[in-house]
């Protein structure tokens, strides 16, 4: 039996009309819990709507009930690739609140431990882009040197991903020396071999190319105009970084190169971040270099509480412990908004104290809001398996995004 | 200087150009903890925003919060961040409104501001006009209430559970095991402007 012409399904003359697909919740390459509600004609995308929130956790609700101790925690669970440098934004705002002075050897582990996040962050967010545009093997290496900045985590605060650390006033208590050469071994050899070998794999790979190439192209007035940040704005070309630009704890002392996009698509932001990583390893081998010895809490004992040695010999020691780990401390009136270049590019939280102990309002400017808000211009016109490189490119963690 | 947060332009300036820029739309500039505060008039909101972006060069909007002050007048308070590129400078708007006055929306000045005021609105229960797509953000498909207003129990009315019989999620009222604690900190050892419990005798003599 043969059809004939007029029985076949798109030959009939009628319109056909644009079809509606829903991507996610949950969806390997959604990265986390996304619903993209598309309209499709054919294999192009001619709308897309994010809906987010499905990990709504009310972290900002949570934050005002806790003081601002308590409060910390919480911030390595909002973007939980990048656990440390979520920390930093918030007690660097409590600390301009309060102006409150950090010994230099806390700001160098800050800085340190911050681009080791970075570097941890972007293992990820590559090796789970160039997985979503069809590669798998560069993934299971990049993991590799993510495994190890997890334990170099884990030897300096005690957890691997939600380490607490960094504190009001410095860092929680102070790394062995072993921890420190062991970094500095593996920034000469394990990371530099493994990284390399994986990004050789993709970087001029031609198929990894044809996925990314020209996709979701973006103009520097649209970035700007999108309120795009990191290595998303550095993508388009605009050579902004906070780091550079606006230095907080000692990043004015390192040298370190800004990377720029030429295009704006979604290989070079992939280029970006490969290049950001390597500017990382720079920016710590000067970390270890020039560190101080020396304290690396505050001695404001109204900020941060005594060592425990002290605690056990000086009464005055034990009641600053006591009313710091029960009242904690109290910030003076008024607001402040500190952002930090996150590995995903500005995370800002905004402050607002009533002049007790715990936050009358804390906004957090996540980096994923605008990102992902822009996903509808950026798809337009594109494939359908387009939105996963796009979606890769855009390196968004929900923890963060719905808060 | 001690404090080692981002370090950006100075705020010398700063805030003559922009009274002179924005005129009568200011309603007061202060600095505080370094950083400068500008509270316009409302419905002047887009105008002043439109003079920030093109006269002073605030390219970036970053974010916008909304604060909830239950005992003031108009009760929201909604803070816009704005970032120069150009000038590596940031300063906040402010403006101030009720639950029945809506704010003129920014999304024609820059569209990130669509989901950020989504989230406003969301969270407070605050008004854009000129806002096109105001659903909720970031809270369920159908939930009622704004959940970050201070009247809102950190609680929320109602929790959310599988059931086996009804073969789908569903909404309950919410059963606490324990009463949900709040400890008053503020040190009554600093001068309790009340009497203490066990002093009232004392009190009486």
């Amino acid at each position: 039996m043969s059809l004939s012409p007029d029985l076949a399904p798109t030959t009939t003359g009628e319109d056909i009309q644009n079809y509606t697909i829903n991507f996610g919740p949950q969806h390997p390459a959604a990265h986390g819990v996304l619903r993209l509600v598309m309209e499709l004609d054919g294999e192009i995308v001619e709308r897309l709507d994010p809906h987010v929130g499905l990990l709504h956790r009310g972290t900002e609700k949570l934050i005002e009930y806790k003081t601002y101790l308590q409060a910390l925690p919480y911030f390595d669970r909002l973007d939980y690739c990048s656990p440390l440098a979520m920390e930093h934004s918030y007690v660097l705002a409590i600390e301009k609140m309060l102006d409150c002075d950090v010994p230099l050897r806390a700001q160098y582990l800050r800085v340190l431990f911050a681009e080791l996040t970075r570097i941890c962050n972007h293992m990820l967010n590559l090796g789970s882009h160039v997985m979503d545009v069809g590669a798998m093997t560069p993934n299971l290496w990049l993991f590799e040197i993510r495994e190890d900045c997890l334990n170099f985590f884990e030897r300096a605060s005690g957890a691997r991903m939600h380490a607490a650390w960094f504190r009001p006033g410095g860092v929680h208590q102070d790394v062995p020396l072993k921890l420190l050469t062991d970094i500095g071994d593996w920034l000469d050899k394990r990371m530099p071999t493994l990284f390399e070998d994986a990004i050789s794999l993709v970087a001029d790979n031609r198929i990894f190319k044809q996925r990314n190439v020209d996709i979701a192209v973006v103009s520097k007035d649209d970035a700007i105009k999108w309120g795009f940040s990191g290595p998303m704005i550095r993508g388009a070309g605009i050579p902004w970084d906070i780091r550079k630009s606006q230095p907080y704890d000692v990043y004015d002392r390192m040298e370190f190169d800004i990377p720029v996009g030429t295009k704006g698509d979604c290989y070079d932001r992939f280029m970006v971040r490969v290049e950001e990583v390597r500017q990382s390893v720079r920016i710590m081998k000067q970390c270890l270099r020039d560190m101080p010895e020396g304290p690396v809490l505050t001695e404001d004992r109204k900020v941060a509480p005594p060592k425990r040695g002290e605690m056990k010999q000086s009464m005055e020691a034990l009641i600053h412990h006591f009313k710091l780990y029960t009242e904690g401390f109290k910030v003076p009136e008024g607001s402040v908004y500190v952002a930090t270049e996150s590995p995903k590019g500005e995370f800002g939280v905004y402050l607002v104290s009533d002049g007790t102990n715990k936050p009358y309002r804390c906004k957090i400017r996540p980096t994923a809001f605008s990102h992902l808000q822009a996903m509808d211009f950026m798809s337009r016109g594109h494939m359908l398996a387009d939105t996963t490189a796009i979606l890769g490119a855009l390196d968004i963690v929900f923890g963060e995004c719905d808060r | 200087m001690s404090h080692s947060a981002p370090r950006y332009a100075s705020n010398d300036g700063v805030a003559d150009a922009i009274a002179k820029a924005l005129g009568k739309d200011v309603v007061s500039i202060d600095e505080v903890h370094g950083e400068i505060a500008v509270t316009v008039v409302t419905s002047r909101l887009v105008e002043a925003m439109t003079a920030l972006r093109d006269e002073c060069a605030y390219q970036q909007l970053m974010e916008i919060a909304g604060v909830d002050w239950p005992d003031q007048d108009p009760r929201f308070e909604v803070v816009y961040c704005l970032l120069s590129l150009t000038k590596n400078h940031r300063i906040r708007v402010h403006v101030r409104t009720n639950e029945d006055v809506p704010v003129p929306s920014v999304t024609g000045i820059w569209p990130v501001a669509g989901w950020l005021e989504r989230e406003v609105f969301d969270m407070y229960g605050v008004l854009f006009e000129g806002n096109s797509d105001l659903r909720r953000i970031l809270t369920d498909y159908g939930f009622q209430g704004h959940p970050q207003r201070k009247d809102f129990p950190l609680t929320g009315f109602v929790e959310l559970r599988y059931s086996e019989e009804h073969k789908r999620v569903m909404y309950e009222p919410v059963t606490l095991a324990q009463d949900f604690r709040s400890f008053d900190f503020m040190s009554p050892w600093e001068g309790a402007d009340y009497v203490l419990p066990g002093d009232e005798k004392g009190e009486a003599k």
